[in-house]
Parts: C-alpha cells; structure tokens; sequence
C-alpha cells in the first residue's frame, strides 16, 4: 500500500482538470478544458485579457465553482464528494480539507488592512492550522525575511509600497505550505520599478523546488525564466502548450504567434518610448 | 410668565428621573447593537428562507411606529400570551427592537462595503466561516459605522419621551405631572426640553469630532 502512494506521489500529476467548463451566464470562459499538473511543475499561463486563465486558477482555489467537470487535488476530488456511493457536490468540510493544499497570491494584493504585517502572515497559522503563537512568530518572521521584510513586521499594509505589499502576500500564503501555490498576474498592478522585486522572490521560490506553481503572467521574460511548461490559452480553450523553448522559439498557432509578436512589438516600442524620453533617440 | 423661583424648585423632580432617561437609552441601544448584527447577517444571506422573511419583518418594524410596537408589548402580550412586562421593560425591549432595524442596515453597510478581495483572501487561507467573520470581516465593517451608531444613539435618547405613552416615568411623563399638580407648564415643559439639548448637543458634537477623526484615519489608509 505505501509503496502505491510512494509510486503516486512521484509520477501521478497533483492537480487533473478534467473535462472542465465554466460559464456566467451565456458567456463560456472555459471550454472542456483537460490539465494535469505535476508535484513541484511550475506552469505559467499566458494569453490574452480574458482569455480563461485566471479561471483556472479561480477554479482550484475554490473561488468559482465549475459550471462542469471535475478537478482532483492530490487524488481527491475537489468540488464533490461520495456519499452513500454517489457522487454529490463538496461540503464547505470537503472543500476545507481539500483547499488546504493550495495556496493563492492575487493581482490587489488583499492584505488584511487591520492587521501588522506580522499578523497577516500569522493569522491563518494561528486560526486555521492552530499553531501556538510563538511557533508561528517565530515562522513569520523566518519567511519575512525571505521576502526581505523582517524590519517592516509591526508596520500596516497602508504603510507598505505596493512591491512590499505583494511580498507580504507571497509570505503570507507560503508560510502555509501548499503543495501548489497560484499567482495570478501579482505584477500587474505593480508600478513598473516594482515589478522586479516582486519577481525575484518567486524566482527565489521556484528555484527551491518541491512546490506546483501556477503563474498568470503578461512578463514574458519571467515566464520563460520560470516555468517548466507554458500553456497559451485564447478564447477559453488551451491553443498551445510546450516548454518555453517551444513557446518563444517555435510557435505553431496562429494564434500564439500573433499573441508574442503584438508582446514585443509593445516591449520594443516601450523601449524606443524610453530611449526618447531619455534623449537618445 | 416664567417664574424663576418655580423652576427652580421643580428642577430636582426633572434631574431625578434623568437617570432612568439614560437608563432606557442606553439599554435600549444595546439590545438595538446586540440584534442589529444578526438582523444584518439573516438579512444578507444567500438562504432565501432566512433573508426573505427577516428582511419583511424588519421592514414591516421600521415602516410601523414605535409607539404602536409599545402598545403591543404592553397591551397585546398580557393578553394574548399572558407575559407581563413591566412598562421601564417593555420600554427598552420595545426601543431596541424598533431600533435594532435601523442599526442592521447600518451594520449592513459596514459589511458590504469590505471589497470582495478580502473574503478572497481568506477562502485562499482556508479560514472557516466563523473565523472570516471574527477575524477578518467585523473587525473591518464595524469600525467605521461607530459615528453613525452614535448619532442613533442620540435619536434613540430623543424618542425616550415615547415611553411616557406605556406610562415609564422619564423627563416629559414627570413635567406633565409636577405642570398639572400647579398648572404652570411652561416652566416644566421648558426645563425638559432644555434638559434634552444639554445632554444632547454636546454628545452629537462628540461624535461629529469622532467622524471627523475616522476620515482623517482614512485619508491616510490605516483605517481601511
């Protein structure tokens, strides 16, 4: 038996859509969509605004429901359960079990204003796993100062720049320890010179390992730095997935192709907007 | 007229009773806190058996007076339920209860008001419902009513007079006694309503500085 759940953890993919659909209303925002995430893979998400991506993620966190499908987290279905031998929607119960394996960093940050920042990465330790307080000071502040904020612990998030923000957040759902974690466009509220900090601590992150990631992303560059596969989704459907290689090098879609080369004709004019502001050009 | 030295010997009579005044109020204004947070939450939830009959009924009691939900409790209970209230008691119970419809729209306020983010947040941290409210939700939503809470304090100690209805002996039940034992009101009735805006001009001043405060918090972002 345990050598069945050895041989499972290493190769049986930790996260499986299968056959997912999300609608609101008449409008299809995922359509029959099939992923399975490894243990430790690093997937980023690339597509245009609207695209379905941040669904995917919304779905596993268990902030939207699927319209259809299913989603297995760990070999256990996450929106339903088996009861009396049927399969029914998840309890609040199921879903509490179950979510405790994922982790979530959003694009506004949602820090808890009313908090220190030690508290915002403490609270969920202390009130959710019932962890005694000192052991989850005492990991608070280990991971804060990962992120380079131990000297900002008893400041509030109004007080915090946007980066520093954003890197509370990280902390805070890292301290949690999921088995996969998601990070939905963190940057993209993000003044520009901001945007790098805030990349290196994931950087960071991944590079430690064990950890599924899912980054939503529009920084390309980070994108090709990070993952392990990318997917590019359009119009709800994934249209091409490969390594980042692939992706960059040798797009085969239309689609895909069109997508990157809008990106670096935008990053080449942001440069040129650049080189004329600094009078060069 | 005004005979100075009469107001000045029915002035004890008036004092006397402010206790009970206060008393009424501030009881009241507790039942009234203390019902107008689940009122707010039946209200907004997504059960419809539960928000659809609470939301009627704390409609129907705001849109009624509360002189008549007085006369209810007085009258209507002994009668038909055989429960005797007391009137100083039917008094408060009624003033919180009417009152408490206000505070829940107000408590609602404060509720909707928290971005979406936030409950976000705490489903990803895998908080339990109970612990997003305790924690993460009230702490946030009931801060900035504090203002609004106290100005219906205020009304509420203004609508005391109302009682006098259900026979309590507060400020206007006891003028009109010691006005009819000499048949001089204008110094009672006077007295009473300069009673009224001593106790409360200064208390709406206090908390038109406390409102002025938590805006000033808020520009600076550390009250939200």
């Amino acid at each position: 038996m345990s050598q069945i759940i050895q041989r499972m953890d290493e190769n049986e993919p930790i996260v499986r859509y299968r056959n997912i659909t999300k609608s609101f209303g008449d409008h299809i925002v995922l359509k029959e969509l099939d992923l399975d995430i490894l243990p430790g893979e690093k997937i980023a998400l690339i597509g245009p605004s609207g695209s379905g991506k941040t669904t995917i993620a919304r779905l596993l966190m268990t902030l939207e429901e699927p319209t259809s499908g299913t989603i297995e987290v760990g070999g256990e279905m996450l929106w339903h359960m088996q009861r009396k031998g049927n399969w029914v929607a998840a309890n609040e119960k199921h879903l509490h079990r179950v979510r405790s394996k994922i982790g979530m960093v959003f694009q506004h940050f949602n820090l808890f204003p009313h908090m220190t920042i030690l508290r915002n990465v403490t609270e969920a330790l202390v009130h959710v796993l019932k962890m005694p307080k000192s052991e989850a000071n005492q990991r608070a502040l280990e991971i804060l100062e990962r992120v380079g904020l131990k000297e900002h612990t008893q400041h509030y998030p109004a007080q915090l720049s946007g980066g520093q923000k954003q890197r509370v957040a990280i902390a805070r759902a890292l301290v949690m320890q999921p088995q996969i974690m998601l990070f939905d466009e963190v940057t993209s509220a993000l003044d520009p010179e901001l945007v790098g900090e805030v990349l290196d601590v994931i950087k960071g992150i991944a590079s430690e390992g064990d950890m599924a990631m899912i980054l939503i992303t529009h920084e390309m560059d980070f994108a090709r730095d990070v993952a392990d596969r990318i997917l590019f989704t359009d119009g709800g459907l994934i249209v091409e997935q490969g390594t980042p290689k692939d992706i960059f090098e040798n797009p085969e879609s239309p689609r895909l192709q069109s997508f990157l080369s809008r990106f670096l004709k935008g990053q080449s004019e942001l440069q040129a907007d650049t080189r004329i502001a600094a009078g060069t050009e | 007229m005004w005979d100075w030295q009469y107001a000045r010997s029915i002035l004890p009579k008036l004092l006397e009773v402010i206790p009970t005044t206060l008393a009424a109020t501030f009881a009241g204004f507790i039942i009234a806190c203390l019902l107008g947070l689940p009122l707010a939450l039946a209200k907004r939830s997504r059960m419809k058996w539960i928000s659809i009959p609470v939301t009627a009924v704390t409609e129907f009691i705001r849109s009624t007076p509360l002189l008549i939900q007085l006369f209810v409790l007085v009258f209507v209970l002994p009668q038909s339920f055989g429960i005797t209230l007391s009137p100083f008691l039917a008094g408060i119970i009624g003033l919180g209860i009417h009152y408490s419809t206000y505070l829940s729209e107000v408590y609602r306020s404060g509720i909707d008001a928290i971005p979406r983010g936030q409950w976000e947040a705490s489903i990803a941290l895998n908080f339990s419902k109970a612990r997003t409210w305790t924690r993460i939700m009230l702490p946030q939503s009931i801060p900035p009513t504090i203002p609004v809470m106290g100005n219906y304090l205020i009304v509420m100690f203004k609508e005391t007079p109302t009682l006098s209805a259900i026979t309590v002996v507060e400020l206007l039940m006891t003028a009109k006694v010691v006005g009819s034992a000499s048949f001089k009101y204008v110094e009672a009735f006077t007295l009473v309503g300069v009673i009224f805006f001593i106790l409360s001009y200064p208390s709406a001043l206090l908390v038109r500085a406390l409102e002025r405060r938590m805006k000033r918090s808020e520009r600076r972002g550390l009250a939200r």
